[in-house]
């Protein structure tokens, strides 16, 4: 019902008057608004991600007239997970040397001990449970990765995807801080290096591959003197498994620097100033302002920044695609380059499948990743200040 | 009366433009209006002479050629998705003739038999019997023409084997030593040292052939119906024996005499390499023969020689596995002892039509390839390195003139046509896999297989049991008994 208060009482019987039809309308108008473009996103996400989930169960064949699409149950996942392309995703596994066992019995320790404080610290049912599965993806990938190094062990994609996002981020991230660090103080020039440091993101990743495969090539381009001069002319980064992968990282971590680079200065540019102020009063050395005041200023950045920087990270394929074709072999090539050359082999079943390996994992990494970060107690605080 | 003014002017306007267009160009041409979209891969080869003659031909007949060009890795893919759901976005294609299995049986190709027979200009007889068998003909019917005539040679720099007074290479061992002997001098005259031998070896490219060349002489001895690829009665691979084997041990050989990168090299790579001087051997199509003359590029003209593939003095038993000496009996073909099986690997890019677009259209399509494919065009564009085009009609292996023009000196012109037509004469030629989904089983499992090979993933006899598991699984999805009456219909076994 509506009421014109501050009309004239003659105006309140026309008010009362007023036809359902209108305030039926009303109570209607944001969802039939919405709706079209809620619909649209449907159409267009949604509804493709529900098809491939069914594509990822069946095969996928052209035949004379179209396409036939046999359901096959989980048959696709099987054969990525144990059957004939396990050496693709997962890699290829080796019985694990004695080193390896020391290396996992540390990594256990260190996860049962964190386990423990968690319970100690007075964790919920659903912490616990949601810690146990991290602690137990951690073993096994701690397995993975031994098993996987030992004599004659190859690293499949899941392990090389995994390899570049927490390598790869760790390194962008330290490079950004770095840089923000020294762009936030008053040297000469700062406003030109704060746009020359920011231009690497702009370029398509295409060309960051190709300039990388121009300047790793030791044999022909611009850089093979230098190359040539510090005695590299036989060595080619492409053709070892881990000199692929660094070339890769290279490449990555020079297109998205700069994206950590800017936020954290703006973070930092953020931070309280009379904080700062006053530590410096007080006599407090640099390392004591940032560890005190800058990082946990940034803190909350950080988690975003790093968040969606991981989502972006794990889909990486077009600098192993360019730079080395996934080679050699298959030792640069992630889950997102797996997924692409089998589907231009025609096995469309498989791909897809493999696209919801990566979007199982990515959604697992993230979850945890949230999760266990944002439980970081301000009962800390809390009891600081007691 | 504002109202009929503005109307006035509209009507006005509208005649003026309607009048405009009337008044088009003074010639009115035989496709005018018409757009055929032509797909390739990405080339430079093979979509440069496409692109060059576009306009000429527009200028003949109107038709406007858009050449779309789609990287190699992903032709295959692209192209049959196009076709199978329906979209059409291509008119023609530039494509492998071997994929031609896999469009024409759901009827995507159109059958140009009878345009074929009744075109004058295109000389359909002047084009090698190989190349109509072949890369044009399935089922008795034509679909494609033939731009293009494919055989992998083995090329060496006649000056530095001169030289060294080594003689070009008969077996894979000859090639391997010769390499050696190269590997780390300076052939190039600028003080840098150079390579012995330069492959492409590049994953998802075009380098799964040039294993196929090296296996060819190991593996078929007894003419071209003895078929490569597999058992002509059971449809096993050849692949889990003694002879894949030990064509791989020789593959993996040449890679310690190369460039440091070779496995990341593809055939652009390698035969920039090559003419620019750096390297004394290399394996690769009738390209290299061309792109050594192109004044722009070579370093090597007239310092290139040709030669038919090397083979092997031993051979596969097919009944036992094992390796056995060539005699009378094994080699029927053996020159002085030594099995040679010059590959026609690929068969040479051919054109074909999309049986599903109008009339109109396909007409200046067929138009189009035929007017590419005449002698007038071909013939000079064979001749010219970067098309990528290879010799294929008889009047451009017998016309000696065409070479000269182009810039090859006589003896050149001789050694070059004279290594193909060895291959395209020789009975012991092998033909490459021309049976349902061959894409499959060459670019898919083997390109794979030797890639980890290549990179020390997988060890030989490794790689030999997986291309075989590779190849029975598919197989075993298309049905045996098909793949075998296919293979048999191409190797032209009843």
């Amino acid at each position: 019902m509506q009421y014109d208060v501050a009309a004239a009482p003659g105006r309140l019987i026309e008010a009362r008057r007023r036809p359902e039809f209108t305030s039926w309308a009303d109570r209607v108008a944001p969802a039939a608004f919405i709706m079209p473009a809620v619909l649209t996103i449907l159409a267009l996400s949604i509804f493709p991600l529900i098809v491939s989930v069914y594509l990822s169960l069946a095969r996928i064949k052209f035949e004379k007239g179209g396409v036939t699409v046999t359901f096959i149950g989980l048959l696709n996942y099987k054969k990525l997970l144990f059957g004939s392309q396990q050496f693709h995703l997962i890699g290829t596994l080796m019985p694990i040397t004695p080193l390896g066992w020391v290396f996992q019995a540390i990594v256990a320790g260190l996860l049962i001990l964190w386990l423990v404080t968690a319970v100690r610290r007075g964790a919920g049912v659903l912490g616990l449970v949601g810690r146990l599965l991290v602690a137990v993806a951690a073993i096994a990938l701690a397995l993975l990765f031994t098993s996987a190094g030992a004599e004659g062990g190859q690293l499949g994609t899941i392990g090389v995807t995994l390899t570049y996002v927490v390598i790869g981020v760790c390194v962008q991230y330290g490079l950004g801080l770095a840089l923000a660090m020294l762009c936030v103080q008053n040297l000469r020039g700062r406003g030109f290096f704060r746009v020359v440091f920011f231009l690497p993101m702009m370029i398509t990743p295409v060309g960051v591959a190709y300039t990388f495969r121009m300047l790793t090539d030791t044999t022909k381009g611009p850089f093979s003197p230098i190359w040539q001069g510090l005695g590299l002319s036989d060595f080619a980064w492409a053709a070892t498994a881990w000199g692929a992968r660094v070339a890769v990282m290279i490449g990555d971590a020079w297109q998205w620097t700069p994206f950590m680079f800017i936020v954290l200065l703006a973070a930092i540019e953020g931070q309280p100033r009379e904080q700062v102020e006053a530590a410096h009063v007080d006599g407090a050395n640099h390392w004591q302002i940032f560890r005190f005041i800058t990082w946990p200023a940034i803190m909350p950045v950080t988690i975003t920044l790093i968040l969606i920087r991981v989502i972006e990270a794990f889909k990486i394929v077009d600098l192993p695609n360019v730079l080395t074709n996934g080679g050699p072999g298959i030792a640069s090539e992630s889950m997102t380059l797996h997924a692409y050359s089998t589907w231009r082999a025609l096995d469309i079943g498989g791909s897809a499948a493999i696209a919801y390996m990566l979007l199982f994992i990515v959604t697992f990494f993230c979850t945890a990743f949230v999760n266990l970060v944002r439980t970081r107690p301000p009962a800390r605080a809390a009891g600081a200040q007691r | 009366m504002k109202q009929w003014k503005r109307l006035g002017l509209a009507v006005a306007l509208s005649a003026a433009c309607g009048a405009l267009g009337m008044a088009g160009p003074a010639a009115a041409g035989k496709y005018d209006g018409v757009t055929v979209n032509v797909v390739t891969f990405t080339g430079p080869q093979i979509a440069e002479p496409l692109q060059r003659r576009a306009p000429d031909f527009q200028k003949l007949t109107g038709a406007k050629i858009n050449v779309i060009t789609v990287p190699f890795s992903d032709f295959y893919t692209k192209l049959l998705s196009d076709f199978a759901t329906g979209t059409n976005s291509y008119d023609a294609a530039v494509f492998a003739p071997q994929w031609m299995v896999d469009f024409i049986e759901p009827g995507y190709l159109q059958d140009i038999t009878a345009q074929v027979k009744s075109d004058a200009a295109l000389k359909w007889d002047d084009i090698g019997p190989f190349f109509r068998d072949f890369s044009a003909t399935y089922n008795g019917k034509v679909y494609t023409i033939p731009l293009d005539g494919d055989f992998q040679m083995v090329y060496y720099r006649s000056d530095l084997l001169k030289q060294a007074n080594m003689a070009p290479p008969k077996t894979w061992d000859d090639y391997i030593a010769i390499a050696k002997a190269f590997q780390g001098k300076d052939l190039d005259g600028d003080g840098k040292p150079d390579y012995g031998s330069c492959i492409a070896k590049k994953r998802s490219a075009q380098s799964y052939w040039m294993v196929l060349s090296v296996a060819g002489g190991f593996l078929q001895s007894k003419g071209t119906g003895q078929g490569l690829f597999f058992d002509t009665d059971t449809m096993a691979p050849l692949v889990n024996n003694e002879a894949f084997k030990a064509a791989l041990k020789v593959y993996v050989e040449t890679t310690k005499y190369a460039p440091p990168d070779e496995i990341n090299l593809d055939v652009g790579d390698t035969r920039a390499l090559f003419t620019s001087g750096r390297c004394a051997l290399t394996l690769d199509w009738g390209d290299i023969g061309t792109l050594a003359i192109d004044p722009t590029t070579s370093k090597v003209n007239d310092k290139v020689g040709a030669v038919v593939l090397p083979g092997s003095p031993k051979v596969l038993d097919r009944a036992s596995g094992k390796l056995v000496d060539c005699t009378k009996d094994t080699c029927p073909y053996a020159i002085d002892g030594i099995n040679h099986a010059p590959f026609a690997a690929f068969g040479g890019w051919s054109g074909a039509i999309n049986a599903a677009k109008d009339q109109k259209i396909k007409d200046a399509a067929y138009d189009f390839l035929s007017y590419m494919s005449q002698p007038e065009q071909a013939n000079v564009d064979v001749t010219i390195g970067k098309t990528g085009f290879n010799p294929y009609r008889v009047s451009q292996f017998e016309n000696l003139d065409l070479w000269i023009k182009a810039g090859m000196s006589k003896a050149a012109a001789e050694n070059y046509l004279g290594a193909i037509k060895d291959s395209l004469n020789s009975p012991n030629m092998v033909l490459d896999l021309r049976v349902p989904q061959n894409q499959r089983y060459e670019q898919v499992v083997l390109d794979t297989a030797v890639a980890r090979l290549l990179a020390g993933e997988l060890d030989i006899d490794k790689t030999a049991a997986e291309i075989e598991t590779g190849w029975n699984e598919a197989t075993e999805e298309l049905g045996k008994d098909a793949q075998l009456k296919a293979y048999r219909a191409a190797l032209g076994l009843k």
